[in-house]
């Protein structure tokens, strides 16, 4: 028999310290097969802030700078800025990227950075252990809304890949989640596309991912994957964002 | 019907059981044992209980988080 | 040339090619300066959207190997705290200007020097510390650049350059060294510039475990143990029969010099000792003039901050007395003259009655 699946080049060995069913092992996975096929493990470097994945640097076999919580986007710029030919990418959490990192996020999307941010949205602060993010739908509970998310009290959940499509600079936005076998594949694509966007140097790509965090939603993987179907989807919707790459991949053809 | 089949790391796996809801063929089961941490992993159950085994289609190892499996196909 | 422009030119020859900064008086024409001159010479001049979001960007690019500098003004240099502590935690090399206007809060736009603790103690957390320069001259900010980006990649520690208001403004000639070509500087085998033939490297500074904290800890504990051995600076003017000592630096030595004319003249045998070196402070340089000298006056543009470092110095060997004018004004030389020989007087310190006669020099 074939072997017709294995794990990435691009990862270590190393077992990720991720819980049971979570969706940054996936999404690891993901990245590292994208770096794989477009070849870049050895041009390729990575920006992962503070937060569950910030540990990326055990996983990813390929050059990684630590950055302050909030500030990925901005220290990828510094690496991008000065080796304009390398592949720079960020993995960031939601908190990291829609709540402290807000600013730096819009304004290098804005100033058109060539870079690649992937921004795992899992309605939580994980490695805090399961506090309030951004991206928190009303009504959910987590352990700073204890009676649920108030809108009145904690605002809105905050949509910013929405909002970085009116920033001139950005090419490519594109929301997904890893909870379903076609929805992953649909992912693994968007991600590819990003860093192509990268690659052809067309500006700021971004892949927005819904990820279930089973351990702070309190539920097991299976029903973590239908409760981001069932709700998460309803606030954020999947699908391309923008689009300005003039790529002519009609969407859903899976690769 | 193409013939494959599947090793699931044992250790690496932690019984998040989503390759058990997502085989087509339902022949992932969660095993009776726990592994090292305490997880109870998954193992393929030849044949499926429709009576078909497994074809190599590599879902499980598609949903697998930690990259647990590895699929082989004829 | 103008101060700001002198810190920007100076870096740019010392081959720094990418500079982030922000917009904030009294320190505006170094990234406007930046702006014009990078491009010039293949460089990159960001103006990013905050002085926290560019210390970010300086991380980055010294992640990749680059010389690379910002400078901002007190208020902005709080917002790069956080910054300064992961380039002290991470290793890496970066040059910090704060030209220090007055404070506390958003103060004035006038030179002060009340940032003095926060530069020398560090206002990031953590056990690290910064080297810090404070020029007294445009030469010497130029002077003081080069070293900085030499002292930076030397010990893999940001260093700070410690101006004020009127250091960004004054213009005075400026003799450059000649360019150091980026391409020519020792090649660094800890950056992050892809993987290629090479084991993939990582940059970081969460340590989770304790004994791995520790040891990281301790040899940055060594590092500035070697510094505090190795890089201090200072300068002794009118030391060699001062029977009274001022210690200044920066705008205020420069203030105490015209001083020291007056007072000289009147006969009071009064030195200056300017540290140049902010950290690792001259500390042994002063304790040796206690030898021989008993009061000293500390003379600072803030409420008493370099007066600490002072009386940890002499460690009580001498009398050590502070004129502390804090951020607003800028004392004159008369001013400063005064409190001299009130202090000089009431110590009942010996005159040189030729001098006194003659006039002064």
């Amino acid at each position: 028999m074939k072997q017709v699946f294995t794990g990435p080049r691009s990862l270590k060995p190393a077992i990720f310290h991720y819980c049971p069913g979570c969706g940054h092992s996936i999404i690891h996975r993901l990245v590292a097969e994208v770096i794989d096929e477009l070849d870049i493990q050895d041009r390729t470097i990575g920006v992962p802030p503070a937060g569950c994945a910030v540990l990326a640097y055990n996983y990813f076999d390929v050059d990684m700078g630590e950055a302050p919580h909030g500030r990925a986007v901005a220290v990828a710029t510094g690496i991008k800025r000065v080796l304009p030919d390398r592949v720079v990418f960020t993995y960031q959490g939601d908190g990291d990227i829609a709540a402290i990192g807000t600013g730096g996020t819009v304004h290098a999307a804005n100033r058109g950075e060539k870079l690649t941010v992937i921004f795992v949205n899992n309605g939580v602060y994980g490695m805090t252990g399961g506090q309030m993010a951004p991206t928190t739908l009303e009504g959910m509970v987590s352990t700073t809304t204890p009676g649920g998310r108030d809108l009145s009290r904690d605002g809105y959940p905050l949509d910013l890949t929405q909002m970085l499509a009116v920033a001139g600079g950005t090419v490519y936005l594109e929301r997904v989640a890893v909870n379903s076998p076609k929805n992953i594949r649909r992912a693994k694509k968007a991600i590819r596309k990003a860093f192509q966007v990268q690659l052809d140097g067309l500006g700021f790509s971004l892949v927005e991912i819904l990820s279930p965090c089973p351990t702070n939603w309190k539920m097991s993987p299976v029903d973590a994957w239908k409760w981001i179907d069932e709700h998460m989807t309803r606030v954020f919707p999947l699908g391309v964002i923008k689009d300005q790459t003039g790529y002519d991949d009609k969407p859903g053809d899976e690769k | 019907m193409a013939k494959g089949t599947i090793q699931i790391d044992r250790e690496k796996c932690k019984g998040c059981h989503l390759c058990v809801a997502f085989c087509p063929r339902h022949c992932i089961v969660v095993s009776q044992g726990i592994n090292d941490k305490g997880y109870f992993p998954a193992e393929l159950k030849e044949p499926g209980e429709d009576g078909k085994g497994c074809t190599g289609c590599a879902v499980c190892a598609l949903v697998c988080p930690d990259i647990a499996i590895e699929v082989y196909r004829e | 040339m103008r101060g700001s422009h002198v810190l920007g030119e100076a870096a740019v020859r010392a081959g720094c090619r990418y500079y982030f900064g922000y917009p904030i008086t009294p320190q505006n024409e170094v990234p406007e300066y930046m702006s014009a001159r990078l491009p010039e010479v293949g460089g990159v001049f960001v103006q990013a959207e905050s002085e926290l979001s560019s210390i970010n960007m300086v991380i980055g690019a010294a992640m990749a190997g680059a010389r690379v500098m910002t400078s901002s003004s007190s208020p902005g240099i709080s917002l790069k705290q956080e910054g300064i502590s992961y380039l002290a935690g991470q290793e890496l090399p970066a040059v910090i200007a704060n030209m220090i206007r007055g404070g506390p809060g958003l103060g004035n736009i006038a030179p002060a020097q009340s940032d003095y603790f926060q530069a020398t103690r560090g206002g990031g957390h953590g056990d690290y510390r910064c080297i810090v320069l404070a020029p007294a001259s445009c030469q010497e900010l130029c002077d003081l650049t080069f070293l900085a980006f030499d002292l930076a990649d030397k010990y893999r520690n940001p260093v700070m350059i410690l101006g004020d208001g009127l250091m960004g403004q004054m213009m005075e000639p400026v003799e450059f060294p000649d360019f150091v070509d980026p391409q020519s500087l020792p090649k660094k085998d800890w950056i992050l510039d892809g993987a290629k033939g090479r084991p993939s490297r990582i940059i970081l500074s969460l340590l989770l475990d304790p004994k791995a904290l520790e040891a990281h800890n301790y040899k940055l504990v060594r590092k500035y143990d070697a510094i505090t051995r190795a890089e201090q600076r200072w300068e002794e003017h009118w030391c060699e029969d001062a029977e009274m000592l001022v210690v200044a630096y920066g705008t205020a030595a420069r203030i105490v010099k015209g001083a020291l004319k007056r007072v000289r003249a009147m006969g009071l045998k009064v030195g200056l000792f300017r540290p140049i070196t902010l950290w690792p402070f001259p500390a042994a340089a002063l304790k040796r003039q206690t030898r021989r000298i008993r009061h000293i006056l500390v003379f600072e543009m803030s409420a008493g901050q370099l007066v600490e470092d002072v009386r940890l110095a002499v460690e009580g060997q001498a009398e050590v007395r502070l004129y502390g004018r804090p951020g607003g004004v800028i004392p004159t030389p008369a001013e400063v003259a005064h409190q001299i020989s009130h202090y000089y007087y009431s110590a009942h310190l010996p005159r040189d009655e030729a001098a006194a006669g003659k006039g002064g020099a």
